[in-house]
């Protein structure tokens, strides 16, 4: 587990959710996926596959219900990609 | 926002989608004609937003059946299985179903939904894995929720991706359930089940198919996408529902594995619900006696399919990737689907209007059911329609 893990991880985040949205929001870590870039449920779980595919994870699509900002996508995708490191 | 503005919020995206006096969700159908004609408002329509693939909603077999069973045995049963027992009838669908896919055991629900959301929460738990195609049907979806597995999807109908997402489990393989459709319900494709097929028995995994939309229609015998490509006794776990090609209600799993008699002590969806009334029982029995002899009906089924499915194709609609009982124009916008579901309604043709998130990747669709029991002439009518009206959007 490192910060550039992590930050490599938020990067990535920001860089897909970006590419995802026509919200002219900056993107941070404090930012909420779904009040703030109005991602629908179907945009989001296509966006799970692409990050499973990016970090080479299995991320159970019922984990999101805890997730509503960018930090805790990137918490949960850290946790789950270095949980046994 | 509180617990009922919640709501409000939901209404106010609906009505900014489908303006004061457009009921294109829950259309009221006054007078039912057959399985073909109907009246909606005072128009008398043709029914192409049905699931009623054979045409037997009206078959005498079915309605002699289910009145006999209503005069011998009442309306209803009052109460759940396991709790207040089964009927005969109960017990002799679930024979013919497991003997008609050559299975060892079968067991009834009371509805399709519960079918999947009942097999599913009894085969898989906490800690193990459920591999769903992404376009999966919502019951299946909520089956999976319902278990407490954690839920990893593959994309639509790419067996390589599925590949991919199985390897990555490792281990995990052992308590995965893979779930595929016979027929897709949005689209109308088919599952790539001989690749997925040769993906589990190279990494593993249980095999669940749903047939749902594919009963009736695919094999010789109408078993389904199973019959269709031989694969039948590669799939441990089939589930389906009465309410398409069988023309009732309910649902059914089969399977091979001895462990499926189980689910009647550990599925809520089986347990904790009333059983289906003998009418229904008896009807969807008669019904599948058709279904098996109903070969004359799936030739003229897919003869239908096929006139309709290329007269949208040559009027330049974009459609599913498969010809099949299911055909669904793809549109760019809600909008657009709903003025061409208005103009077909105004032309006497019902059909299904479906707006994201219903539809896969944010699509709009205006969705037709095809049956055997529409003429020719009723296909080309519709064709006709549809060609003009493309035009406008």
């Amino acid at each position: 587990m490192t910060d550039s893990n992590y930050k490599e991880i938020t990067a990535l985040l920001c860089e897909r959710l970006s590419a995802l949205t026509n919200v002219d929001v900056e993107i941070s870590p404090d930012t909420n996926l779904i009040s703030q870039l109005s991602i629908d449920s179907i945009k989001l779980l296509n966006l799970i596959m692409e990050i499973e595919d990016a970090f080479d994870v299995s991320i159970p699509i019922n984990a999101l219900a805890d997730v509503q900002t960018v930090r805790e996508l990137a918490d949960l995708v850290y946790k789950i990609k270095f949980a046994s490191s | 926002m509180n617990l009922l503005e919640k709501l409000d919020a939901a209404a106010a995206a609906r009505k900014a989608l489908l303006p004061d006096g457009v009921g294109a969700f829950g259309v009221p159908i006054e007078e039912v004609y057959s399985a073909t004609e109907a009246r909606i408002g005072d128009r008398r329509v043709l029914l192409l937003g049905t699931n009623n693939y054979l045409g037997l909603t009206f078959a005498p077999e079915c309605i002699r059946a289910a009145h006999e069973a209503i005069d011998s045995e009442g309306t209803g049963t009052t109460g759940s299985r396991m709790a207040n027992g089964s009927y005969s009838g109960h017990r002799a669908l679930e024979r013919e179903f497991a003997e008609f896919y050559q299975c060892s055991s079968g067991i009834v629900f009371t509805t399709g939904y519960q079918a999947n959301l009942g097999t599913i929460s009894g085969l898989v738990g906490p800690g193990d894995t459920v591999l769903i195609d992404g376009d999966s049907h919502a019951s299946i979806y909520d089956g999976c929720i319902l278990s407490g597995a954690d839920i990893i999807r593959f994309k639509h109908n790419d067996p390589a991706d599925m590949e991919k997402r199985l390897r990555r489990l490792g281990g995990r393989v052992e308590t995965t359930l893979i779930i595929a459709e016979g027929i897709y319900s949005m689209l109308g494709d088919q599952a790539p089940l001989a690749e997925i097929v040769e993906i589990k028995k190279a990494y593993g995994g249980v095999l669940l198919l749903d047939e749902a939309h594919s009963l009736g229609v695919l094999g010789e015998t109408g078993q389904g996408l199973v019959e269709k490509t031989g694969l039948l006794k590669d799939v441990d776990f089939i589930t389906g529902t009465f309410s398409k090609s069988l023309c009732s209600i309910g649902g059914f799993c089969v399977s091979n594995h001895p462990q499926l008699e189980q689910l009647r002590y550990v599925s809520h969806p089986y347990i904790f619900t009333a059983s289906p009334s003998p009418a229904t029982i008896a009807s969807t029995r008669a019904a599948l006696e058709l279904l098996r002899k109903g070969n004359h009906l799936r030739e003229q089924l897919w003869r239908n399919c096929t006139q309709l499915y290329t007269q949208l194709k040559e009027a330049g609609y974009r459609l599913g990737p498969d010809p099949g009982p299911v055909i669904a124009a793809i549109v760019d916008t809600p909008q657009q689907a709903l003025m061409l579901w208005q103009k077909l309604l105004e032309n006497n043709i019902y059909v299904n209007l479906i707006l994201p998130p219903a539809a896969p990747e944010g699509k709009s669709l205006v969705r037709c059911s095809v049956n055997a029991a529409h003429t020719q002439e009723q296909i080309q009518y519709v064709g006709d329609v549809f060609t003009r009206l493309r035009a406008l959007i």
